[in-house]
């Protein structure tokens, strides 16, 4: 079964943390994607520019709008995503619990919904 | 690449023989593996256009000896230049690649089995168990399976590679598990090839094409098994579970794969060869052989399949067979499905009450096939309300998009029959 981890974080304070500890948690992250590949669990990932960067957009009665900026305010925004592929959404979350922005700001698992099923 | 269907089918088939005669001969089981891959590949690029060799499996383990020999050797070297030892010792003697053709005898038949044996080992996760076992022993490669579980190929050879870690560092040989370790391994082999059918048995959605089929491969497998273990009632059980599952297949999926309940299957649709090979394996397994899970399960399926229209299906019988299904193998999914035959016999009441208990526990707590059984019990009772109610709850928690699109329109459904039942009482009222 497959799952996201949307990784989320404060942009304004991981920007004002030391490069030291900035690096500290890349190099933990890194480590985590290293033993995932290895286990065969790691699908993909990547990390996302500034909320900033981001651009919303809605359509209505045909007429789009496009607003700068992420599409919910929040001081916390998804700042990268992993996909992994697992046995279980116990062992989805327990990868989310080392991720080292869980001890900071938060992470979101969400199943990812499979494109096939079985009669009832 | 494609190779045509006839090298391909003769290729898959003598792939576990090639790879138990390389891996007996050299050992290294994780190299081996590889070795055979590449002759396979070697194989399916040449035999179109050169045709078949005269002995095809004594030249597939000639080329796959010499791949593995000759990468033992670099190896070998490698580890030499990188010791960069003053001592220029020759390298060791070349491999006996001319022996292997000696290799037609029939132990290749066995090797099948005491290949499964290790790679479904169980110190492997079922995930790792199931993508080696599909490889080594099925003949697919990396990329066809990476297709088959919807994930890239290097997440696939990744778990190929440290499955084989794995069964390196558990120090496994290749021979089949000791007597009282036998029949606890067969479980596992078994238990391996059901998950594979389930795997390839659930619709997709998507126009996937090329997305191989597991469930062919799960049925080719058990048949294997079955021919090497023709007495065990539970390999046998298996196979006519997976055939008459199998069976429903043309049936099963409407338009733009909408998925269509047991209850709605237009039954002519019904693969009626499948039918009869997996009623006579179970009926068979069932009087000569000792009671298992499989072929109780098995049991279950004939009952579904002997019926022509879903209001014929031989309810107590279903509901008997669920009994002593939940005596010998309990567990909480035997449990649902009990309830559902409950609820056809007994009737919807005494079927909630069986459910209420599953509420507590945690491995169905939530599950939304619990929900949408508790939704037909309502549906059953006349309540449409709460039915569509449980089968908007099922909805929400299913995971599959198939299931969860197949409940949000039965949820509608009811929704819409409650509303008109309103409407009628209101109309009809004081």
């Amino acid at each position: 079964m497959k799952y996201l981890l949307m990784i989320y974080q404060n942009p304004a304070t991981w920007q004002a943390m030391p490069e030291s500890d900035k690096k500290a948690f890349m190099d933990e992250a890194g480590a985590i994607v290293d033993e995932l590949t290895a286990s065969g669990e790691w699908v993909g990932g990547e990390g996302l520019a500034d909320p900033s960067t981001a651009a919303s957009v809605r359509v209505r009665d045909g007429v789009p709008a496009v607003t700068d900026g992420p599409f919910a305010e929040a001081k916390e925004q998804v700042v990268g995503y992993c996909i992994v592929d697992c046995e279980s959404r116990d062992r989805a979350i327990e990868i989310a619990i080392r991720w080292p922005d869980a001890r900071r700001w938060g992470m979101e698992v969400r199943p990812i919904l499979s494109p096939d099923g079985v009669e009832m | 690449m494609r190779t045509d269907a006839g090298t391909e089918r003769l290729l898959r088939e003598l792939a576990p023989q090639v790879l138990g005669a390389v891996v007996r001969r050299y050992g290294h089981f994780d190299a081996a593996e590889d070795a055979v891959q590449e002759a396979l590949l070697a194989a399916a690029t040449q035999w179109p256009v050169q045709g078949v060799p005269e002995r095809p499996r004594g030249w597939l383990v000639t080329v796959a000896s010499r791949r593995l020999t000759d990468q033992l050797r670099s190896d070998e070297a490698r580890r030499r230049r990188e010791a960069a030892a003053a001592m220029a010792e020759p390298p060791g003697p070349p491999g006996p690649v001319a022996a292997a053709e000696d290799g037609e005898r029939a132990s290749g038949q066995d090797d099948t089995l005491t290949l499964l044996f290790l790679c479904c080992h169980p110190e492997l996760t079922p995930a790792s168990q199931l993508a080696l076992t599909l490889r080594a022993v099925g003949g697919l490669t990396t990329a066809e399976i990476a297709r088959a579980f919807l994930v890239p190929e290097s997440t696939m050879a990744q778990r190929i590679s440290r499955a084989k870690q794995r069964i390196a560092a558990t120090g496994a040989r290749f021979a089949a598990p000791p007597a009282g370790e036998w029949a606890g391994r067969l479980r596992v082999v078994l238990h391996v090839l059901y998950l594979m059918f389930n795997e390839g048995y659930a619709a997709t959605s998507g126009g996937e094409a090329s997305r191989p089929e597991l469930t062919a491969e799960a049925i080719r497998l058990t048949r294997a098994v079955r021919r090497l273990l023709p007495g065990d009632g539970e390999v046998a059980g298996l196979l006519a579970l997976m055939l008459l599952t199998e069976a429903r297949r043309p049936a099963r999926c409407g338009p733009g794969g909408a998925l269509v309940p047991l209850a709605e299957q237009d039954r002519t649709r019904w693969d009626q060869e499948l039918i009869h090979e997996g009623l006579a394996l179970v009926t068979g397994a069932l009087t000569t052989a000792p009671l298992g899970a499989y072929q109780i399960e098995a049991a279950i399926a004939a009952v579904h399949a002997e019926a022509t229209t879903a209001a014929g299906t031989d309810w107590p019988q279903i509901l008997a067979l669920y009994n002593l299904l939940e005596r010998i193998s309990p567990g909480p999914v035997v449990t649902l499905n009990r309830a559902v035959a409950v609820a056809m016999v007994r009737g919807p009441r005494p079927a909630l009450d069986l459910l209420a208990a599953l509420e507590t526990d945690e491995r169905m707590a939530g599950h939304h096939r619990l929900a949408a059984v508790r939704a037909h019990c309502h549906e059953l009772a006349g309540d449409h309300g709460a039915a569509a109610a449980e089968y908007r709850a099922a909805a929400r928690t299913a995971t599959s998009l198939p299931e969860r699109r197949y409940l949000e329109t039965r949820a509608a459904q009811l929704a819409a029959a409650a509303g008109r039942a309103r409407a009628a009482g209101t109309v009809g009222g004081p």
